[in-house]
């Protein structure tokens, strides 16, 4: 691909504007920083606290996929969307699981 | 002042074992030697120009292949002196904390420093040859990796004459890994030297995800790939999703032990089992991420050396995707015993037994590969051979530990030790020892020597049964791991006397190996055909070694076993060029800041290694300075011109 694709004008890859990258940036970080924040500060319970984490956790993804790896972009077959549903379903499986194994620790004590 | 210096010199330095005082020795010697013979025959400029700056993937692999050799150098050596410490009772040859700190880094290095560069070395050498590439994807990245490799696995080896190796085992499992429970720079260099390495394997899978699925040779479609890059690429899909689990373990454990957090501490709320859970949520997909690429090569030397295509081309690219997808969902059958319930248990047991079916279905379509084919037994033959043999006996013990409640028998005994050396000795390093062997003539335009390769195989495969075919009895008989010394009346004598002898002719065998290489670089045969074994694939194709832009003009794929096919219906003189096909070839230029970035990572390590935060804060400046001239770094791409390929294809006898 660096070698061959590049000889030709890149059509629809490359070219983006530093606006994209720099409110993805910002974004992350204020996400990032509430999510410490709330953390830190102990003004929450621990059930909301945990559905609040998760769904800026979220949000993070989106805007990682967005901003910076260029989900919605492509040329050629849709693989970046079958990577994305694997990952999804290993991070899910990994993630669920784990919850599971390790459930059993309120069990013992 | 003086009794300062000194005071520091002696926690700095490993001090007081006559050993390590002989490794001092013997590292300066060959620091010297190494600096001596480079600055008496002027061979710096070779050095940096033709290897250190290189982003040729072909040297790149060299390079992988060097370092694995040597690491698995270092790690039999860890290995022979725990089997000498345990060839009789009540042994003083090593002190209890001498031998964990070498079973330590035992493990360590033989998974992350000899397997993972052994299986990247054969990817980078033989994938873009195999899909009729010209480089990998990211050429400038795969240096990246590779440094970070490199200056990873030198951290770690540093700790065993500076500031002391980390003795947690290479799991590592806190509360032991603990800095309350295990203080000191050792396990620093464990967590750091991991961390580095780890994102060079990264983006070493990214690499050659993109690398298979976009720069095939035109026409080559998924299902025409050569098994190898079917292995290549489903170990790369395990490599991007596994890695990431392990780096936030060693993170948070580095956390816990530099910052002072309590993920991992009980009585702050945290709970160690879940770094048990994290690091085997990557460990296991990790030895499948080994183990493919060996399958993946074991599938090209069956063929190729059966005379006949490989059977069941569509099951074993089935079975390898479908291992890939597996290796997630059996993690826990190594903490059977963590008492996580027996749904928990049940469920992975039955996962785990999940496994055997696609590596079955790997191991009868070799056989029938092999079946009425014509065999030649060849080095790279021999070795596939045993690995089916070996992996086989390793595979079954394997489903045998997967049985949740036999495996509260069986759990952390030497019978678990002889099933995992089975399946990563017998699995991994034979199958990629054959592909070695294989394409080594491909790497270096000569073959290895048959008579000191036959001693070597027989040497370490005999030894390799020696040495673990004890340990499944001794496991029965109540051995557990990790011990360093056991009294004499408890019946295990003889056998761990007989396991030994077996670890030594393994040594033995490997020297053989070496003796192989020098040997032959001097009186192998050449290979001048550049396809000496009558192969398939188009890497074969190509002139041994292949000129740096590989194909001077781009093959046109229309079948599976291409090169092998031109072969059948006298086309081979399709792929060699004329003169009006040539056109300039589009190449990437050398860049020395990969390795100038392996250096400020290793220097940023270092010092977090010794919590010297300036140290660290100047290598991790220097790695941002890197990154940022990297990012303004234009024309880093130049044009091969028509007149050299061509020059360097009449000289090689094939311009028609």
């Amino acid at each position: 691909m660096a070698l061959d694709h590049k000889s030709q004008p890149a059509a629809s890859h490359g070219h983006h504007s530093p606006r994209l990258y720099i409110i993805g940036y910002i974004s992350s970080i204020v996400l990032t920083a509430i999510a410490f924040g709330l953390a830190l500060s102990h003004t929450m319970h621990f059930g909301p606290l945990l559905v609040v984490l998760m769904i800026l956790a979220g949000l993070q993804i989106i805007v990682q996929l967005f901003f910076f790896m260029h989900v919605t972009e492509s040329d050629g077959p849709p693989y970046h969307s079958i990577a994305l549903v694997l990952g999804l379903f290993f991070t899910f499986a990994v993630a669920i699981m784990s919850v599971w194994i390790m459930s059993f620790g309120s069990q013992v004590s | 002042m003086l009794s300062g210096i000194g005071n520091f010199a002696s926690h700095f330095f490993v001090t007081g074992d006559p050993m390590i005082y002989g490794a001092d020795a013997s590292i300066l010697l060959v620091s010297l030697g190494i600096l001596f013979v480079l600055t008496r025959y002027r061979k710096w400029g070779w050095l940096w120009q033709d290897w250190l700056t290189t982003v040729d993937h072909k040297k790149i692999g060299i390079m992988y292949l060097i370092a694995a050799l040597l690491m698995f150098f270092r790690g039999g050596v860890d290995a022979l002196l725990m089997r000498t410490q345990l060839a009789v009772p009540n042994n003083h040859f090593l002190t209890a904390e001498h031998y964990d700190q070498i079973f330590t880094t035992h493990g360590t290095i033989m998974i992350l420093f000899m397997a993972m560069p052994l299986i990247f070395a054969l990817f980078n050498i033989v994938v873009p040859l195999q899909i009729g590439a010209r480089d990998v994807a990211f050429p400038y990245l795969n240096a990246v990796s590779f440094w970070l490799f490199f200056f990873g696995a030198m951290l770690f080896n540093l700790s065993f004459v500076i500031g002391g190796s980390p003795d947690a085992g290479w799991v590592s499992y806190p509360p032991l890994s603990e800095l309350h429970f295990d203080p000191g720079p050792g396990e620093n260099y464990y967590l750091l030297a991991l961390q580095i390495s780890g994102i060079g394997s990264i983006a070493t899978g990214i690499n050659f995800i993109a690398t298979i699925l976009k720069m095939r040779a035109p026409g080559m479609k998924l299902m025409q790939m050569p098994l190898f890059t079917w292995s290549a690429l489903s170990a790369s899909i395990v490599i991007i999703f596994a890695f990431p689990a392990l780096t936030i373990a060693l993170a948070l454990l580095m956390l816990d032990r530099i910052v002072g957090t309590h993920f991992f501490t009980i009585l702050h709320g945290g709970d160690p089992m879940m770094f048990v859970n994290l690091f085997w949520v990557w460990g296991h997909p990790e030895v499948y991420i080994v183990v493919l690429p060996s399958f993946g090569a074991i599938s090209e030397v069956v063929a190729t050396f059966s005379r006949k295509r490989i059977f069941g081309y569509t099951s074993m690219v089935a079975s390898l995707l479908l291992i890939s997808v597996i290796s997630y969902f059996v993690w826990a059958h190594h903490f059977f015993t963590m008492g996580a319930g027996a749904d928990v248990n049940t469920f992975f047991a039955i996962a785990s037994m999940m496994v055997a079916i696609p590596t079955g279905v790997k191991v009868f379509n070799w056989l029938f590969t092999m079946y009425r084919g014509r065999i030649r037994l060849e080095l790279p033959m021999y070795w596939a051979l045993a690995l089916i043999v070996g992996f086989l006996m390793g595979g079954a013990t394997g489903v045998m530990l997967a049985i949740a409640p036999a495996d509260y028998q069986y759990h952390n005994s030497y019978f678990l030790i002889a099933h995992f050396h089975q399946t990563l000795i017998g699995g991994v390093v034979f199958g990629l020892f054959a592909g070695m062997y294989y394409w080594w003539p491909k790497m270096f335009g000569f073959k290895l020597n048959h008579r000191l390769g036959v001693w070597a195989f027989w040497l370490f495969n005999i030894g390799f049964y020696v040495c673990f075919m004890p340990q499944y009895a001794l496991g029965f008989m109540g051995m557990q791991r990790r011990m360093y010394t056991y009294p004499a009346g408890m019946g295990w004598t003889d056998l761990n006397f007989i396991s030994t002898i077996g670890a030594y002719l393994m040594g033995l065998g490997f020297l053989f190996i070496v003796a192989q290489i020098v040997y032959s670089i001097k009186f192998g045969e050449r290979d001048l055909t550049g396809d000496p074994w009558d192969a398939r694939t188009l890497e074969w194709s190509l002139p041994s070694p292949a000129p740096h832009y590989n194909f001077a003009v781009l093959p046109q794929v229309t079948a599976r076993d291409m090169w092998w096919e031109l072969k059948q219906q006298g086309r081979t003189g399709d792929l060699r060029p004329t003169s009006e096909d040539l056109k300039p070839i589009h190449m990437p230029k050398n860049s020395g800041r990969p390795f100038i970035m392996g250096v400020s990572f290793f220097v940023a390590g270092f010092g977090f290694v010794f919590n010297w935060y300036p140290i660290a804060v100047i290598g991790l400046l220097a790695v941002v300075v890197t990154l940022i001239t990297r990012s303004f770094e234009y024309g880093d791409e130049y044009h091969v011109p028509v007149e050299e390929i061509q020059h360097t294809e009449a000289a090689l006898g094939r311009l028609s």
